[in-house]
């Protein structure tokens, strides 16, 4: 089975390719059928480092447990030096609603995986809870989707790889939503920075 | 708003500067450098953003608005006939060397597509996203895309003694994942030349993954009904080649003794 005409029509692009790549950006996204970033940010071959997993999640550092999201984010950021970080979330996400769904996190849990991957976003479930009590399920959970994206940026600085490149200014991390329902895309940046020092004697 | 702050912070500049005029010299430095920090800040951040929004942009226009049917439908649920694992390699996106369109794989993507044995403690993430793709979405097909030239097949074969201590913090500890392959491999071809040995290893490790996805049981029991096939691929950009296996799980009739 060869490969469709596109590489034929790009030799060049697809020879450069074959030697190495040089990606810009390092991108999490959910595993649902309907949000690949090659889609949605026409990403070409060569642009993107992607990591698909349910609800786009990153959990903290964590060497005895979370080796795969560890390892693929060590090999970008440490041997392929990319710039940029982007999480992207998105409407409708089932990773999302199953961590909305979970009304007591002490009760044993009904699936044998998702809930113990998804509870790595149980702080934005409360804070949205808490702040958004009279809204319904649906809405709760849409503001869910961006929270759990911020839960994500912050585990990221779990990483020792990742926090020395922040600080140095050559990675930046930046935040996304991905409404399909209303073809709309949110971006939003992590700043993270150091104030200059108040110098007290 | 933002011209607001920067409109205060000038006039109150300029207040201090009337008042003590020997500080003048300090603040033209310090707004000179202010100045670089943002013009750079700025050019590198715009390139990102530009590129996310053109990107999106192009989606926008040139497929979500001109098919609406589809997406609409897909706004309600989505009905993927195909769980994929593929390499987080920038060059394998299966939506683009299978021309996968939105709705039709469910997509898990880590270094070296690999799948390691079923193990609630330590590998939640794959065994979250097989059991939501098999259990949930019930897709029919599962395919694990090996690749050319894979940085963590390369990795793993580099690995020479198991027991040493591992020179990154989570690299090696993945890609040990697909050990039994290396082995296989670094004893059966010992006669190939290391790049041979590793293209071997891709797709011996794909085979490795196949059989761990064996481990769980819900993928068990819906290969036993025939629900649910499984593939090993493997794709070589380099030449420019899909190859495409399956694996074969079934009983064969019983004898019976008495």
């Amino acid at each position: 089975m060869v490969v469709s005409s596109i590489s034929r029509k790009k030799p060049s692009l697809y020879n450069a390719l074959a030697k190495s790549q040089n990606p810009k950006f390092l991108v999490f996204a959910c595993s649902d059928s309907r949000v690949s970033p090659s889609h949605i940010l026409n990403f070409q071959p060569g642009e993107a480092f992607e990591i698909r997993n349910i609800a786009n999640m990153v959990p903290l550092f964590d060497k005895t447990q979370h080796s795969g999201a560890g390892a693929a984010m060590e090999y970008p950021i440490t041997k392929l030096n990319v710039e940029n970080i982007l999480v992207i979330g998105h409407s409708r996400c089932g990773g999302i609603k199953a961590l909305m769904s979970i009304e007591d996190d002490a009760a044993p849990n009904k699936s044998v995986f998702i809930e113990n991957w998804v509870k790595i976003g149980t702080s934005a479930k409360n804070k949205i809870k808490e702040e958004f009590k009279d809204l319904s399920f649906e809405e709760q959970c849409t503001h869910c989707e961006k929270e759990a994206v911020n839960v994500t940026l912050g585990n990221l600085l779990s990483y020792p790889f990742v926090r020395e490149r922040v600080e140095k200014g050559k990675l930046a991390l930046r935040g996304a939503h991905y409404d399909f329902v209303d073809g709309t895309f949110e971006l939003w940046e992590l700043d993270v920075k150091t104030t200059p020092a108040f110098a007290f004697s | 708003m933002a011209t607001d702050a920067y409109e205060a912070a000038i006039k109150g500049l300029k207040d201090l500067l009337s008042k003590k005029t020997d500080i003048g010299n300090v603040a033209a430095e310090k707004i000179k450098e202010l100045t670089q920090e943002l013009k750079e800040l700025d050019s590198s951040n715009s390139d990102a953003v530009e590129r996310i929004k053109s990107g999106f942009t192009h989606f926008k226009t040139q497929k979500y608005l001109k098919d609406s049917a589809r997406f609409n439908d897909l706004a309600k649920g989505q009905s993927p006939k195909f769980l994929v694992f593929a390499c987080s390699d920038s060059r394998v996106c299966p939506s683009h060397i299978l021309n996968f369109q939105p709705g039709e794989a469910f997509v898990v993507r880590n270094i070296a597509n690999m799948v390691p044995p079923f193990d609630q403690k330590r590998h939640s993430g794959v065994g979250a996203a097989v059991e939501y793709a098999v259990v949930h979405l019930k897709v029919e097909n599962i395919v694990v895309i090996g690749h050319s030239c894979c940085g963590g097949i390369k990795g793993l074969m580099s690995i020479e003694d198991d027991a040493a201590p591992t020179q990154s913090d989570f690299i090696e500890n993945w890609v040990k994942i697909g050990a039994s392959a290396r082995n296989k491999i670094k004893e059966e071809h010992q006669d190939l030349d290391y790049d041979e040995q590793c293209n071997k290893c891709e797709k011996e490790a794909v085979n490795v993954s196949l059989g761990n996805l064996l481990s769980y049981p819900f993928v068990r029991a819906a290969v036993v009904k025939n629900t649910l096939a499984i593939r090993g691929a493997h794709y070589n950009f380099v030449k420019g080649t899909f190859d495409l296996w399956e694996l074969d799980f079934k009983t064969t009739p019983a004898y019976a003794f008495s």
